[in-house]
């Protein structure tokens, strides 16, 4: 690594921090091969945060795509087993309703035994006693194993993985402007650097577009023209309580407001699909909001009155074929090497899911070794996945048990909500020397589960700030000014379902930031 | 069981509904003007309030020095905005009779000025208020001095930060300093704003926590702490502590619930009962109906259900966190009486795109609408019923969090609308045959 502090130098730059580019980063150190993993905003920024948290057992796609059901299937299982500290088994269930296609769920037994994935009718009384949220109209239950998986914290622990194995790194904020290319070969990324305002070059052997929704506008940076994606908008609530334990799937052909999974101490409902041409400032829209509850309620009733903290949209990258609905679009993944478009030091990882990110992954890091004549096998289908205590902080359920077992009464939590104490934050920070130096309350938050429960980062927020400030880490307004904006982002996520009890929170909220502590005036003090 | 007892009869001649700031100072002017009254609702509210009592603290996002200046630029420019439908004068007056009748009961305030007071919060930030407790006066005037200061927080005492303060502070302030200290007896783990208020109604905590200012002042003449200083009798606590350390003390609010909101709920709850209030502080109002010849108001408490019998009625129930106003997906309701809600077309419109947004959010100026009598209105602009009157934040065109106004339009408000009442219950008194009922326009 250079010294010089605006050019570094790594043997394959890895551009897009969700979970493939995670991936690739950690198969990447186990064969030996140093990396650098950027991305704009922050780990898991795009689709790789903004989905259910859930690890398909495959069931969901045997009606429309077989060959992605095949890959959840064997990866589910991989990964059930190689990473289990990201992993709750909740199990799944597929429920027909009435209104619902009594054909299409007879078929479905077969056509999950067509792709391997087990599968176990359910008597509807028997589904009712499992989940009693279940509506009445139920007629139909099948057994899966879907599980539901916290891609934050699987990012996280590939990218320490790989930072402990050979010293690769991750910076977050850094987002590429444009490459320096000659004689066929990307030579430079040149970035600009968010959190330091200032431009930096990265040289690299090899270069890995793992921009998820954006990698058809990162391809098209180093020229190439052979990335087709088709930009799908999926709007998820998040629900105050977990409603039930298993992720719950309506059984017809994929559509609206159709999946509910649990998450901790939470439920995730969703999703719509919706045609979009703009990746950035994606929010969710009222309709979507009353859509996805409308068709969750039919299978949960319970829906229609539960309460929401949370709502948001994301983009699916959905690989272009000619004549099918973006429902219909295949979920599986492509790797294109460039080579038609005269690049052999490029090369770009897109569309699949969640649950076949390691999959990705290593396809991708087989043709980057090949290219840099490394011939060691990838190692992610057999090696667990390291444990590591920082990290955890991300797990919903560590936190607490934590607070049971080792709690020093003079370790204050910070977060109530999810009982995030003050030594969490040391933690994640001795943990990530790279962002050492710039403590946002956002990059806290997003490393554990501050900000997450009911209150939405209101209190904590605050406390973080002032415990920062206690540490001697902010010595002007910045603080204030992390604090405010951290508080603009977590709004951005509540802003569409601000009814009920939320209203009376937010009303409160308000009071606090704005009226006590005047986070709304911070450009005139 | 909650409800299965015998029902209760009260008969009053104004009913307050409703128990934050608004339902308190209309209960008080009521007492000042010899009516009967009775006052039911939740007081929960009441402590998350700081202390402050603003008038006009911001207005178009900027800062607000002579509140009555921004009051007559108010009546020009937002002259459906509560605070316009009440002269200066009778503002002046209300802000003064709450604040003496809060001093005689022991918890004194600055009177209302001329001008704004420069006032501390616990980020370090300043906000513009009419009026400050007497624990928390000194802080404004040692930051408008430089005076040499020490800000002391407390080991445990988690969002109050000595250091914050003093970081946010410096370019102001340079005389200020900042200490962390351990509270008396508290050594290890959280302590609570609260418990530490009650602590130091104990002489020997006071002692204590005199010695351990002592030890850390050094040449500072001012020590400014968080909010804790007593829950009943905080000018006592406060002089002896001064009396103790040689040095002047004051209080800078903390984050809600606060002890100045707590000192607030529990002085209500003590002293309008001694001085003649009904008040039913915990229970909720489920239905209110007129007859002709009064209003009635169902409840429950623990010993079953009670009807209080009103000739005129105050809602002073507040917005969404207090329960008057409820946010529901499809549009915002009034809670009791489903009275028209002026507000925002639809859910998207009801909030900006940024959360901290200056202008604030259309949601905020939501509420139900009022004639000049405070007398709320329906749907067709005629008033609900001659007997029924409004005060508070519930009332639309206004945005009290933005313009850092909650406490002056619930006690202006407050007022006008027993000033009203009084009228009409005078007019009832006095009536003759061929005396027409007080107008209802």
């Amino acid at each position: 690594m250079s010294s010089d502090a605006s050019t570094l130098e790594t043997e394959v730059l890895i551009i897009g921090g969700g979970v493939t580019g995670a991936g690739v980063m950690r198969d990447l150190a186990l064969r030996g091969i140093h990396s650098l993993l950027i991305d704009k905003r922050d780990l898991c920024a795009g689709a790789s945060g903004g989905n259910h948290g859930l690890l398909h057992s495959g069931a969901r796609y045997v009606s429309t795509d077989p060959d992605a059901a095949i890959e959840c299937r064997k990866e589910n299982a991989l990964l059930k087993r190689l990473a289990p500290q990201c992993i709750e088994t909740a199990g799944g269930l597929f429920v027909a309703v009435e209104g619902d296609d009594p054909q299409f769920a007879d078929r479905f037994p077969a056509l999950c035994r067509h792709a391997g994935i087990e599968c176990e009718e359910l008597a509807p009384a028997e589904a009712r006693r499992l989940e009693p949220v279940l509506s009445e109209k139920l007629f139909k239950a099948y057994r899966v194993p879907d599980a539901t998986i916290d891609p934050f914290h699987l990012a996280m622990l590939n990218v320490d993985h790989a930072r402990l194995l050979n010293g690769s790194f991750y910076r977050p904020h850094t987002e590429l402007l444009r490459f320096e290319i000659a004689a066929g070969e990307i030579r430079a990324a040149i970035c600009h650097d968010h959190l330091h305002q200032r431009q930096l070059t990265i040289r690299a052997r090899q270069f890995v577009n793992a921009g998820g929704a954006w990698a058809m506008n990162i391809a098209r940076l180093a020229g190439c023209t052979d990335v087709h994606l088709l930009y799908s908008k999926g709007t998820i609530l998040v629900s105050n309580d977990r409603l039930a334990q298993r992720v719950i799937n309506r059984l017809r052909p994929p559509g609206d407001g159709d999946i509910l999974v649990p998450g901790g101490t939470v439920s995730l409902l969703g999703t719509t699909s919706t045609r979009v041409e703009d990746l950035e400032q994606l929010a969710p829209t009222a309709e979507e909001i009353d859509r996805n509850i409308r068709e969750g309620a039919a299978m949960i009733p319970a829906l229609a009155g539960a309460r929401y903290i949370r709502a948001f949209s994301r983009v699916r990258p959905l690989l272009q074929t000619s004549g099918t609905t973006d429902r219909a679009a295949t979920r599986g993944f492509a790797l294109l090497d460039h080579a038609s478009q005269g690049m052999d030091n490029f090369c770009t990882i897109t569309g699949g899911k969640l649950t076949t990110f390691r999959l990705m992954a290593e396809k991708a890091v087989d043709l980057v070794a090949r290219r840099l004549g490394n011939d060691r096998a990838g190692l992610t289908a057999t090696l667990p996945l390291p444990d590591d205590a920082a990290s955890s902080w991300a797990d919903p359920a560590a936190a607490q048990k934590r607070w049971h077992h080792d709690r020093d009464p003079d370790d204050m939590i910070l977060c109530e909500c999810e009982m995030v104490p003050q030594s969490a934050i040391e933690q994640v920070f001795a943990n990530s020397p790279d962002i050492e130096k710039e403590r946002t309350i956002e990059l806290i938050a997003l490393r554990t589960r501050a900000g997450k429960g009911p209150c939405q980062g209101s209190f904590c927020g605050i406390r973080i700030g002032s415990y920062l400030y206690d540490s001697g880490y902010y010595r002007d307004a910045t603080g204030l000014a992390h604090m405010r904006d951290f508080l603009d982002e977590r709004f951005k996520g509540q802003r569409s379902v601000i009814w009920g009890p939320q209203a009376a929170q937010m009303e409160l909220a308000e009071a606090l930031h704005c009226g006590l502590l005047g986070l709304d005036t911070l450009e005139d003090e | 069981m909650r409800g299965s007892g015998t029902l209760r009869h009260f008969s009053t001649q104004l009913a307050v509904i409703g128990s934050g700031i608004a339902g308190f100072a209309a209960s008080i002017f009521a007492l000042n003007r010899k009516i009967a009254v009775a006052q039911v609702g939740n007081t929960g509210a009441l402590a998350y309030t700081t202390g402050y009592l603003d008038l006009i603290g911001r207005r178009d996002g900027a800062s607000v020095a002579d509140p009555w200046q921004a009051l007559a630029s108010l009546r020009e420019l937002e002259p459906k905005h509560p605070l316009c439908r009440v002269n200066a004068a009778d503002i002046g007056q209300a802000f003064t009779e709450f604040t003496d009748f809060l001093g005689a009961c022991g918890l004194a305030y600055s009177a209302p000025g001329t001008g704004n007071i420069t006032a501390l919060t616990p980020a370090g930030t300043l906000k513009q208020t009419l009026c400050v407790p007497a624990t928390m006066a000194a802080g404004p005037r040692a930051l408008a001095a430089n005076a040499p200061c020490v800000i002391v927080d407390f080991k445990g005492l988690k969002g109050f930060s000595g250091a914050e303060l003093a970081a946010n502070l410096r370019a102001r302030w340079p005389q200020l300093t900042t200490q962390r200290i351990g509270f008396p007896g508290m050594a290890r783990g959280e302590i609570y704003p609260e418990v530490m208020a009650r602590a130091l109604e104990v002489a020997a905590t006071r002692e204590q926590l005199a010695a351990a200012l002592n030890a850390i002042a050094g040449s500072a003449k001012l020590i400014g702490v968080p909010a804790i200083l007593g829950m009943h009798r905080p000018d006592q606590v406060r002089a002896e502590l001064e009396r103790l350390t040689g040095r002047e003390i004051f209080e800078i609010p903390t984050m809600p619930p606060s002890v100045p909101g707590i000192r607030l709920r529990e002085l209500m709850q003590q002293v309008l009962p001694q001085q003649g209030v009904s008040l039913i502080p915990q229970q909720r109002v489920t239905a209110l109906s007129f007859e002709g010849d009064g209003a009635t108001l169902a409840l429950c408490d623990a010993f079953g259900p009670i009807r209080v019998h009103a000739q005129a009625v105050i809602l002073a129930t507040g917005r969404f966190l207090s329960g008057g106003l409820e946010a529901h997906a499809a549009g915002i309701r009034e809670h009791l009486l489903d009275l028209p809600v002026t507000q925002p077309a639809g859910r998207s419109d009801w909030y900006r795109a940024r959360y901290t947004d200056w202008r604030g959010h259309p949601i905020n100026r939501a509420g139900i609408e009022v004639d000049d009598s405070f007398r709320p209105l329906t749907g067709t602009g005629r008033c609900h019923h001659e007997r029924l009157f409004a005060a508070g934040v519930i009332l639309a065109h206004q945005d009290w969090i933005r313009g850092r106004s909650g406490a002056g339009i619930a006690i202006a408000t407050a007022f006008k609308a027993v000033t009203e009442a009084e009228r009409f219950l005078a007019g009832r008194q006095a009536a003759f045959p061929g005396t027409p009922p007080a107008q209802c326009h």
